[in-house]
């Protein structure tokens, strides 16, 4: 809420505090001050200031309150007049086109000065004819002849508001000759106020806190009333169904209203908050919904004697009938729940409770008597409303958040004495008021000990209670016991241990979060343990790093279509069932993701061309509904992709290799290994979004934990990629953290040396190196150590379908140098083996 | 002429006349040929031992002896001359190679973490420090967890505070904070103390821009147990902001609100960046806001499963996002999840 400090003024005395100090103040007890506009006010001195601050200035020199004693007709123009204006010194022709002068024209010298608001040669100020706030600089110049060089001013000029139509006329008592600024020179603070502190949108409501904070006086407006008309009572009825739902309602009646502008005052004040002024009623009401935060609605009283046959009208408050038709006063139609509040009378519905009123009853510029309504809403009630029907209003600002019915009959008491001032009604004798559900406003017990030792404080309890006090509460104090009774403003102070607490934060707020102590935590350790899981996926992480790729977050939200993409055009995909987001920003992030693959895919098809070699990662969930489940299972998945070149290409030169399937299968053995994962395989497999000729499944033990191939040609024309093949894989995160070993045996180093010979083999084409691998290990047993490819050779030689894998095998015991008789025996062995399962001969 | 001075003076032919052609080799190649010629089996000092035969007895120990010197003595100047050419050669190797050092490197490929990550190890390992373990809690979160047992009811005004994205699930909607971690850690934990934290991502229905993000990564902060104060949640969060942020970082708390905590307060730390002077990082405010804290309300600490009368704690929640934007001077929060190479490449 937007808070002029002069309007503050009111009810606590802040003149002395400059506005640094201030807005200090209030952002350390919770009014968090987001910038400070100044109208008129000077900067506050010094260098470095804390807060943001715009607006204008006024210097006393170059704005000042003059009169305008005559308005002339200008010789060469009919859209300009000539005002004969004294500024306390001297008397000065002044030009200007405002609008709202030349009613004054030809009247001769005026019987009642008007007041005005005029900058002088010099002055900076906004410029009124451009668009926006354009600083401009009062210069002497000639306008149709006639010498110019200062200016009476509009609020646009000023920066008080956007209005340009006419210039300010100030009123009548403003003393000629004043420095503007000290007349009605402001700064606006933007406050951004807490949802719990509703009670504190409102000028009493931030007052209030103030004087807390500083310890000072705070001031209520004055609510006598002077009543000059018949007694209301007897000439309005109020009828209250639900109680629950509406706990109070007061109405006041006030009778022979002039419909006029409100004063100046009352009007820039409004300006100064964001309101646009109206007339003197509904200004009235505004005002006092912004001094106290109760919001109130004005009946024009006589069509509510019409509605209701010239007799007395009943106001009926009740919930709406299912299908009940309402236009409310901007102009929108709705159609209402039988959950929702009205105001109505005997012939139906006047206004959606504490939201809108109605089209029909509303007050206009004929209207001459008011009936005004303050009343207390159920703010749940008020809410569900707001957010069915979509509408809004500051009156639903506050009373969804919750005001208390006790500002119901102080806010009609308030509002009829303003109309009164600023319309000349007469206000009837007394209010009608139907209060059948006060609330608790609860006493709270505490005790300074429990205080102190929430906080780690020395506060005594008396002190305390101060504290309350100064935030109205009633507080009783005996020996180390505090009884505070919750104040008839607010309705967030619980009973009992949540009372307490509420309590805690006024207490602790209101003394200062900078004295309370900081100290290190002393309590015992709790039972420790690891979360294992998240300690291994941490490792994984670096793992993945240290193979050189590169991390990923990936967005959870996607679209079912966004991940079809990773499936061939004609792919028949399985339906699947997603968590569908019923309020998504696009129908392109509308669910929550399946597939990491897809996430990865968009990632490197953003990247493709972005660098020559793309290693990435991305370790996160994906979200798969669960028949019978509320929540989806959160399965955490690993993908790992590669595309573009093994190496970077340096000024060295070299010929660029390009990364295939095996650089992909180096990973992700390097995975398992650094994880410490025994019983790997790999074995051909398939996969929708894979090149089907180079696609594995990644088994551990029997279970197949991920997969991993080329990227299917066809999908990756889904794509917008460079043309080097894209490695993908997806891995089951649980099933592998789950084998990785953090306790594993080192094997001893090998104390002999070990005995190396090459073995080519040569078999069919259909048979896998893995195939001979297995039977090299199954021939060698413990002694041999190592078996690595380290050749493949295709040729005419060896004949067709044929193939020859050559490996390099190192021998070795533990315990002695192995003799070339042994070695032999081995080389023997494997061969036969080697024969008998695949049929696989020597290359010689 | 003796037939000994005969001898002698034939060895001191050989000596003097195999120094001075070593004197003039310049190469290996030619120290090799002039070991071969003078030092080899047809070399003449071998010619002298292998003549022995024919010489007298009587002179043979004394001709023996002297050819022996005589080798030695050339085998002493081949190895100083071979010692000499190498260092000439070595001398010769360290002036002429010459490398252009401002060429580039060979690039190695290197792996890194998502600046996101680096940061929230930062954050989880000064906790971890002081005894806090860390908990994983669901992304799609119940109405419930989100809410209600955050000490806000259906309708309750606080729940504006957060644009939430509801899925199309009875109560079920993707978490607008880590909080709701809090009650699933108290109940798997009550009666015990806890010190957790929780790491993780969050959703909120915003607008994207350079300023907000839909997905980001908060950290959630709770201690519960007998007896903890307000003075412990500042000096917990103090201790983190000095080894997040510096040695010399400055703190203030201001009060705010959360319906789950009661106090309820928010960090801010002088602005690291211009060191409260006032710059563009902190709108020119000297104050950087970090994260939100409180103390545990009483109704969290019943719906966690912890009596109210008995325990009390206090919880603290931090965007990474943020405080990354922060660290790195990011222009555009939206660079974390579009994975832009060029922008990740540069942590």
């Amino acid at each position: 809420m937007k808070v002029p400090i002069t309007w503050l003024n009111d009810y606590v005395d802040i003149a002395d505090l400059n506005l640094e100090e201030l807005a200090k103040k209030m952002t350390l007890v919770g009014l968090e001050v987001e910038e400070i506009r100044l109208v008129g006010m000077p900067m506050p001195p010094g260098e470095k200031h804390e807060f943001k601050y715009a607006g204008l200035s006024w210097p006393e020199d170059k704005f000042v309150v003059a009169q305008v004693d005559e308005v002339m007709p200008h010789p060469n123009a009919d859209r300009l007049v000539l005002c004969r204006l004294n500024d306390g010194n001297e008397e000065i022709i002044v030009l200007t086109g405002a609008p709202n002068l030349f009613e004054y024209l030809g009247k001769g010298p005026l019987d009642k000065p008007l007041k005005v608001a005029y900058a002088r040669e010099g002055a900076q100020l906004y410029d009124g004819h451009q668009p926006g706030k354009q600083l401009t600089t009062l210069k002497r110049m000639k306008i149709r002849g006639v010498e110019s060089f200062s200016m009476i001013c509009s609020e646009k000029e000023l920066g008080i508001s956007d209005e340009h139509e006419g210039v300010i006329l100030l009123d009548d008592d403003a003393p000629t000759g004043m420095p503007l600024v000290a007349y009605m020179g402001d700064a606006v603070f933007d406050v951004d106020t807490l949802p719990n502190m509703v009670r504190d949108a409102s000028v009493l409501g931030m007052a209030r806190e103030i004087a807390a904070a500083t310890g000072r006086e705070l001031h209520y407006p004055d609510d006598s009333l002077t009543a000059t008309g018949k007694p209301i009572q007897g000439r309005a009825a109020i009828q209250i169904e639900d109680p629950e739902l509406n706990p109070r309602f007061v109405l006041g009646l006030i009778e022979d209203i002039k419909v006029q502008p409100s004063p100046y005052w009352v009007r820039r004040r409004l300006n100064l908050v964001g309101m646009r002024p109206i007339n003197c009623i509904v200004d009235a009401t505004n005002y006092v919904m912004l001094e106290l935060g109760e919001p109130l609605h004005a009946f024009d009283y006589d069509i509510l004697l019409n509605r209701a046959g010239g007799k007395s009208p009943t106001i009926i408050t009740r919930t709406a009938q299912e299908g009940e038709r309402l236009t409310t006063l901007d102009g929108v139609q709705h159609t209402l729940d039988a959950e929702m509040e009205l105001v109505t009378d005997t012939a139906g519905a006047l206004s959606l409770a504490g939201v809108m009123g109605g089209e029909e009853s509303e007050v206009t510029s004929s209207t001459t008597n008011v009936l005004l309504e303050g009343a207390s809403w159920n703010f749940i009630n008020i809410r569900k409303t707001v957010s069915k029907l979509k509408i809004n209003s500051e009156a639903a600002y506050r009373f969804s958040r919750g005001v208390h019915p006790a500002l119901a009959e102080l806010g009609v008491r308030l509002s009829l004495k303003r109309m009164a001032e600023w319309g000349e009604g007469q206000i009837a004798e007394g209010l009608i008021d139907n209060y059948p559900n006060p609330p608790a406003d609860p006493v709270v017990e505490l005790s300074a000990d429990w205080v102190n030792a929430s906080l780690g404080t020395e506060i005594e309890a008396q002190k305390i209670a101060d504290i309350l006090s100064r935030l109205e509460f009633t507080c009783e104090v005996e020996s180390d016991t505090i009884r505070a009774q919750t104040p008839p403003h607010r309705l967030d102070i619980h009973e009992g241990v949540i009372g307490q607490a509420d309590l805690l934060e006024e207490i602790s707020r209101i003394y200062g979060f900078d004295k309370i102590p900081s100290r290190r935590l002393d309590q015992p350790l709790p039972p420790q343990s690891s979360s294992e899981e998240l300690v291994m996926e941490d490792d994984l992480r670096d793992l993945l790093v240290n193979l050189g790729l590169q991390e990923l977050i990936a967005y959870r939200m996607t679209s079912p279509e966004r991940e079809a993409r990773r499936f061939p055009p004609e792919y028949q995909a399985p339906e699947v069932d997603y968590i569908e987001i019923q309020n998504p920003i696009s129908v392109e992030r509308r669910v929550m993701r399946r597939s990491i693959l897809a996430s990865m895919l968009e990632i490197m098809e953003y990247n493709s061309s972005l660098d020559q070699r793309l290693a990435l990662f991305e370790i996160g969930p994906v979200f798969n509904p669960v028949e019978g489940q509320q929540l989806p299972q959160e399965k955490q998945m690993l993908s790992i992709g590669l595309s573009g070149l093994r190496h970077k290409t340096t000024w060295q030169g070299g010929e660029p290799e390009v990364m295939d399937f095996y650089d992909l299968k180096g990973v992700v053995e390097g995975v398992m290994q650094g994880m410490h994962i025994a019983g790997v395989t790999f074995r051909a497999g398939e996969h929708p979004s894979l090149h089907p000729g180079k696609t594995a499944e990644i088994l551990i033990g029997e279970t197949v934990v991920g997969v991993m191939g080329e990227l299917h040609p066809l999908v990756k024309a889904n794509y917008e990629m460079e043309e080097a093949p894209v490695m993908l894989a997806e891995l089951d995160l649980d099933a592998v953290l789950g084998a990785a070993r953090i306790l594993f045996d080192v094997e001893a180093v090998p104390t002999y040396p070990p005995v190396l010979e090459d073995l080519a083999v040569v078999v069919d084409e259909v048979v896998t190196a893995a195939d001979v691998e297995n039977v090299l290990r199954l021939g060698g047993g413990d002694y041999l150590a190592k078996v690595q490819l380290f050749d493949i050779y295709r040729g005419k030689q060896l004949g067709e379908g044929k193939k020859s894998l050559a490996f390099s095998l190192t021998y070795i015991a533990p315990d002695r140098t192995l003799t070339d008789k042994e070695v032999l025996k081995l080389r023997d062995k494997i061969i036969r083996l080697l024969d008998e399962e695949l049929g696989a001969s020597l290359r010689s | 002429m003796t037939e000994k001075e005969q001898a002698l003076a034939e060895l001191e032919k050989i000596r003097s006349e195999a120094l001075a052609v070593l004197a003039d080799v310049a190469d290996e190649e030619g120290l090799e040929a002039w070991r071969v010629a003078h030092l080899g089996r047809n070399s003449p000092v071998m010619g002298v031992f292998s003549g022995m035969g024919k010489l007298d007895k009587e002179l043979r120990p004394l001709m023996g002896k002297a050819a022996n010197e005589v080798r030695q003595t050339l085998e002493e100047a081949l190895a100083e001359k071979r010692e000499l050419l190498e260092t000439a050669a070595l001398q010769n190797m360290l002036t002429t190679e010459k490398l252009d050092v401002t060429l580039p490197g060979r690039p190695v490929d290197r792996g890194r973490l998502h600046p996101l990550t680096k940061v929230l190890r930062r954050v989880t390992r000064i906790f971890g420090d002081m005894g806090f373990q860390v908990y994983r809690s669901p992304e799609v979160e119940t109405d419930d967890y989100n809410f209600t047992y955050l000490n806000m009811p259906p309708y309750h005004p606080a729940r504006d505070m957060w644009d939430t994205f509801y899925t199309k699930r009875d109560g079920v909607l993707l978490r607008t904070h880590t909080s709701p971690g809090q009650i699933r850690v108290m109940r798997e934990r009550a009666p015990e103390p806890i010190r957790a934290i929780l790491p993780g991502a969050t959703m909120r229905y915003e607008q994207l821009s350079a300023r907000s993000e839909i997905e980001f990564v908060q950290v959630e902060v709770l201690v519960i147990g007998k007896g903890v104060t307000f003075a412990e949640l500042k000096g917990t969060l103090d201790d983190f902001a000095r080894r997040l942020f510096g040695e010399d970082a400055r703190t203030r708390l201001r009060p705010s609100h959360f319906p789950f905590t009661e106090p309820s307060a928010e960090m801010d730390v002088g602005c690291f960046v211009c060191g409260g002077e006032g710059c563009p990082v902190c709108k020119e405010t000297g104050w950087l806001e970090i994260l939100g804290c409180g103390m545990v309300h009483p109704v969290v600490l019943q719906y966690g499963g912890y009596d109210p009368e008995v325990y009390s704690g206090f919880a603290a929640g931090m965007g990474i996002d943020r405080s990354t934007l922060m660290r790195y001077r990011i222009d555009d929060i939206r660079h974390f999840r579009n994975n832009d190479i060029r922008f990740l490449r540069q942590f």
